[in-house]
């Protein structure tokens, strides 16, 4: 029907005559239906923060940073030694996978040829891992800190897994970085006598930070609420001491708040809400950082 | 109707020599055996319809096409007799030589100052002041006056023809005997290219200079030789490929070229 | 014809300038060791993916092979009763899967349908700026720590929409609670990827389409979908992989009971609820009831390896195409 209908008016462009088309009821009902489907899924987010809000808003305290976990006084107890080793464990894989994700990167968009074996076996292990569960993340960081004889418990064990789990994140956000970076740019400083090298280091990559520095922030904001892999290294759950060093023993937000809502009392529960609230403001402020630096550098070019 | 021997006498004193130069991407043939000298201290045009093969050349020069995936020359380029696609031979030295001006503007994104001293900082030169090295480069390229308030600002916030002035002055800030300029007006108004094509009648003081150009009249007016490029379909596919029709002094080429083909070109019926 | 060159020949060649022979040289003036270390060290971050796959597939078989030596596999794959540690052991891996299932079949109904949803709703309707502030609003859903949605399926999903406001009776830990949870955060998944291939169908198939009268909605439904079809598969296909994978959600909603489910109102135990679980516990490394860890991780691992190598396949069909 709608054919007829736009025969007799014919709007002059086609988009126009598209536009025309959508007046009758089943379009209409279509778009409905697909607008709430985005609805529905920034409804459940709004919920999610609002109920989490309620449930630890008594807990968003003083103790909950001062104060250890505690098995007999939760109305006390704090998350002290998890907020410690979250900083600690973050820091430890940002130093890892940022390096390495970042030479990856390089390697296989600046120097990799496309039909070199290797570099197409890089890829298709870095697409695969990208969708490994992150649990089997944490057996492998298990299994190395044993062969090489260290505590599995321990901050430098965490930071492996999670950097592993985000060195595909780091390594796909940087290539799209680079690969933005106008072609020019490279042929200039080649044609300067630049050697491929200096090329990357002065010119490519400080072009691409912007990009980088978006992806690797999200990475790491996703490695920050993850606490799948470090589940597999033991002895984490009850945790009362801050951590000290890549060898020294920790908690997290995550396993925490694991602990934390597992346990039936009331109070464990709030102390569990409210840190989710101490980790959704991280997380929302890393993605705000985030969009931040997009939005500029996508205007800026 | 051998030309290439009776011009033989006034032939460059040459800085570069291509012999049988091919150019492969892939196996696409873009170009086909090119011989042809570039005299120092002098302008060499190439012209030539789009698709010719005349960028694809210029690049050969200084091994810029050992970027593009696939692609492989033949043929010899002597820089002072040595062939610069030899085996010992380092594509970055050939570069530090053999300098290069793209059609766009490509002004790093940093500062002006930063632009210039760029070349010289990565190739290791031995400079007593960078500042001087700075300033003797902007001037070199007509540039200084125009921006020495402002060399800490963004190479950006120059016009057009500023910026491929400050490229030009980037380019031998790193002191090269040879500039290869691809189209090197092409994105610039008329009062810029003018200025360009003053700085080149300098230039060609200190430097040899190679310059592919769209335009005829801009070959007219700066090159001292002139190479017309044209392509053909090679029989039995729709490949085209370039070639060499015809090098000579300019005011030959553009007063009784030797070639119909040039001939047509020159006076506008085809291309 | 022959008249290429003015004075063509290598002869004229030698009659150029000659410079000082340092200055002429072409060869590498240093050995630019710096360069070479700098590479290396580029070659060697590309290899660690490798290694990393390599690792999973040496410390997660290692273990396996001890547990299979001792448990058949046949057993493993067809018995309906894990209970690796009760004083009766029974190690068939069948109830582990029948929960990855059921938690993994409602999340995908719920984030199919409304990941692909969103997705046309932000390619096709959205306005530029709608789509600036929505996208990342939406992206936020995958952003959330597991943990957060695990508390929220517990305290507030189960209890308060399933039970008070739709009166389903699910008990405490269920794996309707943890899927549904597990849908929503997986919808940006969906969402991103199957937009990223509605926006890579060129607008002239659109154009062609609202040329020939079609709306709007036909446009979406007969053509820009069809197009896109091979990257919309690949977004499902992650979508199935991020489901299976996922860990804290379903072991802090779904429950620790491994059994052979059958009703989604109950709970269950997953593949990862297991490892989670067992991982928490006080197993000593070596034995039997640890190694069963690893025998549940590779079976992970191989299905997830299967579902992304199709996953991959699709993708890059998908980037041929555009």
């Amino acid at each position: 029907m709608s054919a007829v209908t736009a025969d007799q008016a014919m709007p002059r462009t086609p988009l126009a005559r598209a536009a025309y088309g959508e007046k009758d009821l089943r379009s209409m009902g279509f778009l409905v239906v697909l607008w709430l489907c985005l609805a529905f899924g920034i409804l459940v987010l709004a919920v999610l923060l609002v109920t989490t809000f309620l449930d630890g808003r008594e807990r968003m305290d003083g103790e909950l940073f001062t104060n250890y976990t505690s098995q007999i006084a939760p109305e006390t107890a704090g998350a002290r030694a998890a907020i410690l080793g979250t900083a600690w464990v973050i820091l430890t894989t940002a130093l890892l996978a940022i390096p390495i994700g970042v030479a990856a990167a390089s390697y296989l968009e600046e120097f990799a040829s496309t039909r070199s074996r290797f570099a197409r076996f890089v890829e298709l292990n870095v697409q695969n891992l990208a969708a490994v569960p992150a649990i089997i993340y944490g057996m492998l960081a298990a299994a190395a800190a044993v062969a090489v004889g260290i505590p599995r418990n321990t901050v430098i064990a965490g930071g492996i897994a999670l950097a592993l789990l985000i060195l595909p994140v780091v390594i796909v956000a940087t290539r799209e970085a680079l690969r933005a970076v106008p072609q020019e740019i490279r042929q200039a400083s080649l044609a300067l006598g630049a050697t491929p090298m200096q090329t990357l280091a002065r010119q490519t990559l400080p072009a691409a930070v912007p990009g980088i520095a978006t992806g690797t922030i999200l990475a790491l904001s996703r490695a920050m609420g993850e606490a799948a892999p470090l589940l597999l290294l033991g002895g984490l759950v009850f945790v009362k001491f801050d951590p000290n060093g890549f060898l020294s023993g920790f908690t997290t937000m995550p396993i925490q708040i694991f602990d934390w809502a597992a346990r039936s009392q009331v109070e464990f529960q709030q102390l569990a809400a409210a840190a989710s609230i101490l980790l959704l403001v991280l997380v929302i402020l890393l993605n705000g950082v985030a969009i931040i630096i997009r939005n500029k550098y996508a205007t800026a070019r | 109707m051998d030309t290439g021997r009776i011009q033989a006498s006034e032939s460059p004193r040459a800085v570069l020599g291509c012999t049988d130069v091919s150019v492969y991407y892939g196996d696409f043939r873009a170009v086909n055996e090119v011989t042809m000298d570039i005299g120092v201290h002098e302008v060499t045009a190439l012209i030539g319809p789009s698709g010719c093969g005349k960028s694809t050349v210029l690049r050969s020069l200084n091994r810029m096409n050992d970027l593009i995936p696939g692609s492989r020359v033949t043929g010899t380029v002597a820089y002072h007799g040595q062939d610069i696609y030899g085996k010992d031979v380092d594509p970055i030295e050939v570069r530090r030589r053999i300098g290069m001006v793209f059609q766009k503007p490509n002004p790093f994104p940093k500062s002006i100052y930063d632009n210039v001293a760029y070349g010289p900082k990565v190739t290791g030169m031995k400079v007593s002041s960078m500042d001087d090295v700075v300033e003797e480069s902007l001037r070199g390229a007509a540039l200084w006056d125009e921006v020495k308030d402002k060399l800490k600002q963004s190479a950006y916030g120059l016009s057009g023809g500023q910026q491929q002035r400050l490229c030009i002055a980037r380019t031998i800030a790193v002191k090269p005997e040879v500039i290869l300029m691809d189209e090197p007006c092409s994105a610039l108004d008329p009062i810029a290219t003018a200025r360009i094509e003053d700085l080149m009648m300098e230039l060609k003081k200190d430097y040899t200079i190679v310059i592919v150009t769209h335009n005829m009249q801009q070959a007219a007016r700066v090159a001292d030789r002139t190479a017309f490029f044209t392509a053909e379909a090679a029989e039995g596919h729709g490949d085209r490929t370039g070639h060499l029709v015809e090098f000579d002094l300019t005011t030959k080429i553009f007063s009784n070229p030797s070639d119909n083909r040039t001939e047509d070109y020159i006076s506008g019926r085809f291309g | 014809m022959s008249h290429r060159s003015a004075g063509a020949g290598p002869s004229t060649v030698s009659r150029g300038l000659r410079p000082s022979p340092d200055r002429l040289s072409l060869r590498s003036t240093s050995p630019r060791r710096g360069e070479k270390a700098a590479f290396g060290f580029l070659v060697l971050a590309a290899a660690v993916s490798v290694l990393t796959t390599v690792g999973i597939v040496v410390s997660l078989a290692l273990p396996a092979v001890q547990f299979f030596r001792e448990v058949n596999v046949l057993d493993f794959l067809t018995g309906t009763s894990w209970t690796p540690r009760f004083t009766e052991k029974s190690y068939g891996v069948l109830p582990l899967i029948t929960g990855t299932l059921w938690t993994t079949g409602i999340a995908l109904a719920v984030c199919v349908p409304l990941g692909l949803g969103a997705a046309i709703y932000l390619s096709e309707y959205a306005s530029t700026g709608v789509r600036k502030t929505l996208k990342p609003i939406l992206e936020l859903l995958a952003g959330v720590p597991s943990v957060v949605y695990g508390l929220f399926a517990v305290t507030f999903v189960g209890p308060v929409v399933l039970k008070e406001w739709f009166g389903i009776q699910v008990q405490t830990f269920s794996v309707l609670a943890a899927g549904l949870v597990l849908g929503v955060m997986i919808i940006p998944t969906v969402a991103s990827l199957a937009e990223d291939a509605m926006s890579a169908v060129p607008r002239s198939l659109r154009e062609a389409s609202y040329g020939l009268g079609a709306n709007r909605m036909r446009t979406v439904l007969r053509v820009v979908f069809p197009a896109a079809v091979s990257g919309i598969a690949a977004s499902l296909v992650l979508a199935l992989s991020r489901a299976v994978g996922e860990t804290m959600i379903v072991a802090m909603a779904a429950g620790s009971q491994a059994k052979m489910v059958s009703d989604p109102l109950e709970g269950g135990q997953t593949m990862t609820g297991f490892i989670a679980s067992a991982a928490l516990g006080d197993s000593v490394q070596g034995s039997l009831q640890y190694n069963t860890l690893f025998a549940v991780g590779i079976t992970l691992f191989v299905l997830t390896l299967v579902i992304n190598l199709i996953s991959i396949r699709l993708v890059n069909r998908f980037r041929e195409i555009y």
